[in-house]
């Protein structure tokens, strides 16, 4: 005959509330982290239309902007922003290189555009090589802490640039290397013309 | 013989004085040197790789980089901590314990922590009913209500008992 | 055609599949016995449907149809034939294909299962099933397609797209791009098979888990049903992980095998939670406690499988292992979030009738129950850790746009402790009693390994060790050796004494009948041997790096290595391969030659081949590091001295072999074997 002891009734009893409670909410979060991530991972912050967030440029010595060594975006307010991310290990930014200085040549004088390269994890000795040998004049830094990238795309590839118009807005977002001087060209003009 | 045999030496001795700033520099830290630190690192652009094994031109320029400081005399701190400051705390193994990084250290030990406070209800249970079955030894088979299990079940169980008791 | 062939039978996969679930549910509740086994024959269709599928894709890429785009992307004209055939596996949408493929075979498994004891568990193991094979196939038919193509359209652009557009024509490339060299070695062709395997059958214990709460048969037939399938999936998972472990330490050539990497680690958590779902079972069955979290435990299973092949899918996780980015992300939360939401439901739902039945009443504290208790809450404190370290970067990059890096010192840091209970716990489980076990009886047991334990210390100390974290580690492990070995030499004996058998026979029969018994030991062992391979390589590795010219030496460890010459030539695949040839000596004496390799692919990858050479000892390990430019002036060479890790490999044979016995169908229980010496009288004829 087989014994059967049941625990006394009282000690049969459904989960407690807060157990469940618990358990819901513990299991809603996990599912709202990852939903989030996901969509942070595959939707970039920045777009096409949307305010640039401010941020802080530290220059090299030799490539300062107007006697500074540091700059903002918001100082720059006023003024189109042509943001260049490069570093001296990409191959690709050597090709583009000749054709953002000569677009600083022309634009710069005018005084109402403003080129900021921004060295992407790199080392300052070869990036200060790989300025002179471009004879890239316009001003540049490195991105300390790699602050500033994050800010226009998690998922950066070198090169890319960023055009941020008058009001602080980005207007062109261009992932790898410039082809040409009149691809600038293209998207600077519109900005500037009628000023 | 004497004056002729000053030159040199004056010419030796003077070389040196103006060699010594080169020669004050440490000897060239070795590869060992180099990777002991580069191993505690993480390669700023590739994805999760420490820095001693990347082998990308970018990780061989930060080695170098490595090399060049401890050459300087810098400590093991010091180069992480430049490190962190142009690359950013993602170069470092793990997070640095400040802020919001505090999470990733408390969770794992909280939650352990709860998981053993439910063992703990749970040996309390056995005890609890360990103390009142040993008051009612004759306390054998209680018909539960409500949820009344049909004959069938019972015997299902029943036989189900007989199998795991075979085991 | 073809591409369309294959499409159309996936589509009418999907559609079989959803039949299957309609038609298993509207059984159920029709109580409707041959609703019921038109859906099992439906999941058994799925099958020769998704293979048809899949050997279609199978011959599109063997013989190089470019225009297919995932063809393209994964495959490439000088790639040798059976490669082309596992690049099944290696992109995004044929793996897909091949995960819906395997669940399908085992999905066909069960249903040909004899039913007859079980016939209220069918509609909703067919169900559940057939929902989570319509889910990746639905992936498969509407995201992520393998047998979309390239067009040309009449405008002149390029399009991407299942079915013609107007007008448009097809483009075929006249090369692909090929597999990414680091896949093309043995141990990535069978790593992901084994590892989907490993998942893919999981999916059936649980299939079975959420049958048992929805018809309310919570008692233990559900986990008799499942025991070997669990033990088979385990298998295959472990497999998959050890083979994951052997591509890294063979190929990767950073001189470990695991780096605590976002996808590894992702990969783990099934494992975790498989294996103590694995061990509580066993309280289930004989005591018929831990209803509840058992339940749990292979929930959590099945979702960590879901999970693990998201994360490791989506492009989520900052990883060398990472893919693509995919469009596949938010389904896949969508599907783990619905079976979710309804499997703790249905859990809250019969909790009250999962509470034992059996007398819990005088369960002590030092029980096996108490202890496997203990063994599970560490089981989940390193799960706990393992997700977290996954999830953290995840949240912190979310909330503070900052990617942090969760590295291999924060996982050991908290995962070691745990480990090292668990090798504590092995010992003392092993030897402890059924529910009325104390301190005592364990104490009683324990003394006789305990003495062997105990010198291992005095040995490591004469011999010079210094290493506190070693000393802990080896002893542990050292006392679940003993334990072990122990155990299993009490049960022959005992075996012996009973039967009046001499050792040998008693040792034989020993290990026929009782085949789990074995099997566990088995395994027991098996760990030992891998957590020895673990201490050794944590605690004693050392390495060194140095650039030689030819004729120089590297020393590390007593071992002397040195630099005989350097080759580099092209290979049939257009890889250029520098090979250097390299002698060891230690202590003078010749060991052998070893042959690094430096091998440049056309596309600028790089891949650095260590050279091993492995004794149960230690394995002396040299690469290649950072070679761009021929010089034999200065080669710059790593070698690492790992000791013990072959043991690692050794375990995981021994593991195989453990599990296999254990699962091995068993003969029929053996009959009491008492002796009745009783005459019977003879009947007189009548």
């Amino acid at each position: 005959m087989t014994e059967k002891t049941s625990p006394p009734a009282g000690l049969r009893r459904t989960a407690p509330v807060w157990v469940q409670v618990l358990i819901w909410v513990g299991l809603l979060a996990v599912l709202i982290v990852l939903a989030i991530g996901l969509f942070h991972a595959q939707n970039p912050i920045l777009s096409v239309g949307s305010k640039v967030p401010n941020f802080t440029l530290t220059l090299f010595d030799k490539y300062p902007y107007q006697t500074s060594t540091q700059v903002r975006l918001s100082d720059l307010r006023g003024k189109v922003v042509v943001v260049n991310f490069w570093a001296s290990w990409c191959v690709t930014c050597a090709d583009e290189a000749p054709y953002v200085e000569s677009a600083w040549q022309e634009y710069g004088p005018t005084g109402q555009v403003v080129f900021l390269g921004v060295d992407y994890t790199d080392v300052d000795a070869k990036a200060l090589d790989y300025l002179k040998m471009y004879n890239i004049t316009y001003p540049n830094g490195p991105d300390l802490g790699t602050r500033i990238t994050p800010i226009f795309n998690r998922n950066i590839a070198m090169p890319e640039t960023y055009v941020v118009d008058q009001q602080g807005v980005l207007v062109h977002q261009q992932i790898g290397a410039f082809q040409s001087l009149a691809e600038i060209q293209s998207v600077i003009d519109p900005l500037i013309r009628g000023r | 013989m004497r004056r002729f045999s000053w030159v040199p030496i004056l010419v030796f001795i003077s070389l040196a004085v103006w060699v010594r700033p080169v020669a004050a520099q440490q000897p060239t830290p070795s590869d060992d040197e180099v990777n002991a630190i580069a191993s505690q690192l993480y390669c700023p652009v590739c994805e999760n790789t420490p820095l001693d094994v990347c082998p990308t031109q970018a990780c061989h320029d930060w080695r170098e980089l490595i090399r060049q400081m401890l050459a300087e005399g810098k400590t093991t701190d010091q180069i992480k901590q430049y490190f962190v400051d142009h690359y950013g705390a993602r170069v470092l193994s793990e997070p640095p314990r400040t802020g919001f990084n505090w999470l990733v250290y408390i969770v794992p030990p909280l939650a352990f922590l709860l998981g053993v406070f439910l063992l703990y209800r749970a040996f309390r249970t056995w005890k609890l009913v360990a103390a009142e079955s040993a008051g009612d030894p004759l306390h054998a088979v209680a018909p539960s209500h409500g949820s009344a299990p049909a004959a069938e079940n019972e015997y299902v169980s029943r036989v189900e008992e007989e199998l795991r008791k075979r085991n | 055609m073809l591409a369309e062939f294959g499409f159309g039978v996936l589509l009418l996969a999907l559609i079989v599949a959803l039949f299957s679930v309609g038609a298993a549910i509207y059984g159920y509740f029709s109580r409707s016995d041959r609703w019921v086994e038109s859906a099992r024959r439906s999941l058994l269709l799925t099958f020769p449907l998704i293979s048809l599928t899949a050997l279609t894709l199978i011959y599109e890429l063997a013989t190089g149809h470019y225009e297919l785009q995932y063809v393209y992307s994964v495959t490439s004209n000088e790639m040798p034939f059976y490669l082309k055939i596992t690049a099944l596996w290696g992109g995004q949408a044929g793996s897909l294909i091949f995960w819906s493929w395997l669940l399908s075979a085992f999905a066909s498994a069960v249903a040909m299962r004899k039913w007859d004891r079980d016939q209220e568990f069918l509609p909703w193991v067919v169900a559940v099933t057939a929902i989570t094979l319509a889910f990746f196939l639905s992936l498969s038919i509407f995201f992520e397609n393998p047998f979309t193509r390239w067009w040309q359209t009449a405008g002149g652009g390029m399009l991407l797209s299942m079915f013609p557009p107007q007008g448009a024509t097809l483009l075929v490339p006249p090369d692909g791009q090929g597999l990414n060299e680091l896949l093309r070695h043995p141990g990535m062709i069978i790593h992901p098979p084994m590892l989907y395997l490993g998942f893919v059958s999981f999916v059936i214990p649980y299939a079975f888990a959420m049958a048992a709460l929805i018809t309310g048969r919570v008692d233990d037939r559900w986990i008799r049903i499942t025991r070997r399938w669990t033990l088979w999936a385990w298998l295959f998972l472990s497999c998959g992980l050890v083979l994951g472990m052997w591509w890294a330490y063979d190929v990767l050539g950073w001189g470990g095998y695991w780096g605590w990497d976002s996808s590894e680690v992702a990969a783990l958590l099934p494992w975790l939670v498989g294996t103590a779902f694995l061990h509580t079972v066993i309280i289930q069955e004989k005591r018929g406690m831990f209803k509840p979290l058992n339940i749990i435990l292979i929930i959590l299973t099945y979702v960590m499988v879901i999970v693990a092949t998201f994360l490791i899918r989506s492009g989520l996780l900052s990883s060398v292992h990472a893919f693509a980015q995919s469009t596949i992300g938010y389904q896949f939360i969508v599907f783990i979030a619905i079976m979710l939401v309804i499997s703790v439901g249905l859990l809250i739902y019969r909790w009250k009738d999962l509470q034992s039945e059996a007398s819990i009443s005088t369960t002590s504290l030092w029980s096996r129950e108490a202890l496997f208790l203990l063994a599970a809450l560490i089981f989940g404190g390193i799960f706990i850790v393992c997700f977290w370290g996954i999830f953290f970067p995840i949240i912190s990059e979310a909330l503070t746009n900052q990617r942090m890096t969760v590295g291999p010192p924060w996982y050991k840091q908290a995962v070691g402790p745990l480990f090292a209970s668990l090798l504590l716990l092995m010992g003392l489980a092993t030897l402890s009693s059924w529910t009325y076990g104390t301190l005592k009886t364990i104490g009683r047991a324990v003394w006789k390994p305990v003495i062997p334990t105990a010198l291992l210390p005095i040995v490591l100390f004469v011999a010079g060790m210094r290493n506190v974290l070693a000393y802990i580690g080896l002893t542990l492990a050292a006392f679940a050796l003993f334990v072990t070995l122990y155990e299993f030499g009490r049960g022959v004996g005992a075996r012996a004494r009973t039967h009046s058998e001499n050792l040998l026979v008693a040792f034989w029969r020993q290990t026929a009948r009782k085949r789990r018994r074995l099997g566990g030991i088995l395994v027991h062992l098996s760990m030992v041997m891998m957590a020895l391979a673990i201490i050794g390589i944590e605690m004693f590795q050392t390495t060194t790096q140095k650039s030689l010219a030819i004729g120089q030496s590297i020393e590390l460890s007593g071992y002397t290595i040195r630099y005989d010459s350097l080759a580099q030539f092209p290979y049939v695949d257009g890889r250029i391969v520098t090979r250097a040839v390299l002698s060891l000596y230690r202590n003078g004496q010749y060991l052998g030659e070893l042959h690094p390799r430096y091998d440049l692919f056309p596309d600028g990858q790089p891949m650095a081949i260590p050279a091993i050479r492995s004794t149960l000892a230690d394995d002396v390990y040299v690469v290649l590091v950072d070679w761009e430019n021929l010089s034999t002036a200065q080669t710059p060479f790593k070698v690492y001295h790992n000791p013990l890790v072959m043991w690692l490999w050794v375990g995981s044979f021994v593991f195989i072999l453990g599990i296999l016995i254990t699962a091995w169908p068993e003969r029929e229980i053996e009959p009491a074997a008492v002796r009745v010496n009783a005459t019977v009288p003879k009947l007189s004829s009548t």
